[in-house]
């Protein structure tokens, strides 16, 4: 029997038992459907995370006071504060020659206000490197000052702050209170930026030296480094803690984590989930495979006079397993394409609405689940094809 | 064209065996037409599906144009199947969900024979059987002889030498009865091979040649 011929002969089988098709080629597409749509949603999260760690840029370099106890995994978000980290600490991690900019950064909250209207504000203090080591674009303005005018009574404003506090007038020039004290509004940062996961749009940046006053606390919440390029970043890590342990009689109280070393983690924590998650759901494709061998195996026993025929016409073993092992393909492909499709498309929806989310289902995925489901009709419809292709001819012929 | 010595088929029921075929020696020549009559149960099928290679002799040679084909193993007596021998069953054995013509066409389907040709020798058979209106029906709308009339059809699409028919008849009154054993003795007069097996004395009679068969055995009978 030739392939088209046998496609055919497989085809007219399905259709004519509409149902019983439509059922069985329902579950595999829920089931493939699921797999894909589960394998996307991992690893759509995934590339969503490492992209915001290389949004940070490969020579990214953070250091944060106190030093984590743990050796290996992941890098601590909390440390244990042992002792301030301070802007002449940050000065001197300048004179490492793998260095190319250092940021220091002091966080806190303040009452901001003009005029009539105030807001709960968070305030970041940081020096002019900023801009560049986090690739920051002004609005309008300027940004933070630098040199001699460092400690200056300045601010530069989130956009979103600046609609609020600023709305229908241009605030450059204006003064903003914070706390009690004022500040000179001598910019504005354009939309969208976003820091380590602070969004600037909220908040307002000061002069690092202006900021500890405004909190009256000597304290730096983290040092962004800037290294020279990529290759540089391991001297940067072993040159940071040498000088920051020179400086504290020894003690190298500081963690330093690097944008690969943060990346490569969530990187394998949300892969491992993802492919957790995608084995569970490629379950359900084990059972739609169930499904197809059970219908196969009733298929079986309500053509046994089909079977006679064939081989009376002299049909041998192979052909007759084909016809049947081809049914079970043929059920679990239709599935499989189904499935493939919607789960496609369901990532496109579910892109409308959350759109962070990469539309597009991983073709590994595609490729994985289409293996297993067409893997399930082949294991599971062999012993009923091989059942059919073994059945006696005279008994199968007979209506005993 | 077929030689039986001493073939011998025995079922084992329940711890019981019982001989379906005792010591059977036939020898069928070629453009035979040979009449296969008895009781039930008397082993009539069982020498039929004997002969047609759907059932293996529990002893004894069954020489097939002088080649032994009980040494063959399956795969290769589905061939001799495919070429050289067609069935004719009293109960059609139609496949429901293929129309008469994607029936009678199975067997070329199944020899891989190119599909033009396939539908030329197809067309010329439906109209060869009066079935050429009747192509594309399924089988549970055509009557009885028509069924049977198609059965015949796909049984001798691939020319086969010997055609075994186990009571084509049975199912079909006296008339459309008689409409199927005019197409069989048409193709008798072609040159086919014909052993038919019938409770129809009438039917039996017009064979040119006799056989009887009672408890497993086969003899020679008279008209
Ligand atoms: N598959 C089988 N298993 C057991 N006994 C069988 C089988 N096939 C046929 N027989 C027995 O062999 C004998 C002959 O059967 P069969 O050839 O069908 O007779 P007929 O066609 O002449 O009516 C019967 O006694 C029947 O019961
Ligand atoms: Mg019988």
């Amino acid at each position: 029997m030739r392939f088209g011929d046998k496609l055919g002969f497989c085809a007219r089988s399905l259709l004519s038992q509409r149902t019983r098709t439509l059922l069985i080629v329902l579950a595999m597409a829920i089931a493939t459907a699921g797999v894909t749509m589960l394998t996307w949603l991992g690893d759509s999260a995934r590339r969503y995370v490492t992209g915001q760690f290389s949004a940070l840029g490969t020579n990214l370099v953070i250091v944060l006071p106190g030093r984590s106890e743990t050796t290996g995994g992941a890098p601590p978000l909390l440390g244990e504060t042992s002792r301030d980290l301070t802007l002449d600490d940050a000065e001197a991690l300048l004179r490492s020659p793998a260095v190319r900019r250092v940021s220091p950064v002091v966080v806190g909250n303040a009452l901001a206000s003009v005029d009539g209207l105030s807001r709960e504000t968070t305030v970041l203090g940081a020096n002019a490197d900023l801009l560049a080591v986090r690739h920051l674009e002004l609005a309008m303005g300027r940004f933070l000052p630098s040199g001699a005018e460092a400690a200056a009574p300045v601010c530069v404003l989130g956009a979103t702050v600046r609609d609020q506090l600023f709305p229908d007038r241009v605030p450059l020039g204006e003064f903003l209170r914070l706390g009690d004290r004022r500040y000179r509004v001598i910019g504005v940062l354009a939309t969208g930026g976003t820091s380590l996961g602070t969004d600037l749009d909220e908040v307002v940046l000061l002069p690092a030296v202006a900021a500890q006053a405004l909190f009256d606390s000597p304290g730096v919440f983290r040092i962004l480094i800037e290294a020279v390029d990529r290759d540089a970043v391991p001297r940067v890590v072993s040159d940071v803690e040498q000088t920051i342990a020179a400086r504290h009689e020894g003690e190298r109280d500081v963690t330093v984590i690097t944008q690969d070393a943060l990346s490569s983690t969530f990187d394998g924590i949300l892969g491992a989930l993802t492919m957790a998650v995608g084995g569970i759901a490629a379950i359900s494709l084990i059972v739609a495979g169930i499904l197809i061998m059970n219908v196969m195996v009733v298929a079986v026993t309500q053509r046994r006079a089909e079977v006679g025929l064939l081989k009376a016409l002299g049909a041998d073993a192979a052909t007759i397993r084909a016809v049947f092992l081809g049914e079970a393909l043929l059920l679990s492909a239709l599935g499989c394409g189904a499935g493939l499709l919607c789960g496609q498309g369901a990532s496109h929806l579910v892109h409308r609405f959350v759109p962070v989310l990469e539309p597009g289902v991983p073709a590994w995925s595609m490729g994985a689940a289409a293996v297993v489901a067409v893997g399930c009709g082949l294991l599971f419809g062999t012993a009923p094809a091989r059942r059919a292709a073994r059945l006696d001819p005279v008994e199968a012929l007979s209506r005993r | 064209m077929i030689e039986l010595h001493q073939v011998s088929r025995r079922f084992e029921v329940g711890g019981q065996v019982v001989h379906a075929l005792r010591e059977v020696d036939l020898v069928v020549a070629r453009g035979d037409y040979v009449s296969l009559m008895g009781p039930s149960g008397s082993g009539k099928s069982t020498l039929l599906n004997v002969l047609g290679l759907l059932d293996r002799p529990s002893s004894g040679r069954y020489l097939f144009d002088g080649e032994d084909v009980t040494a063959l193993d399956d795969d290769q007596q589905a061939l001799v199947r495919r070429v050289r021998i067609g069935f004719v069953f009293q109960s059609f054995q139609l496949v429901p969900r293929l129309t008469t013509e994607q029936n009678v066409a199975l067997p070329l389907v199944l020899a891989e024979v190119p599909l033009a040709e396939r539908r030329e020798r197809t067309a010329a058979q439906l109209q060869a059987f009066g079935l050429a209106d009747r192509g594309h029906h399924l089988p549970d709308q055509l009557s009885g002889g028509q069924r049977q009339r198609a059965a015949i059809a796909r049984a001798t699409i691939t020319r086969p030498d010997l055609l075994l028919a186990d009571e084509p008849t049975g199912n079909l009154d006296k008339h459309t009865g008689d409409d199927v054993v005019q197409a069989l003795e048409k193709l008798h007069d072609d040159g086919l091979t014909l052993i038919v097996v019938t409770h129809d004395q009438a039917l039996g009679a017009r064979a040119v040649r006799r056989l009887r068969m009672d408890d497993g055995r086969l003899e020679e009978g008279a008209a």
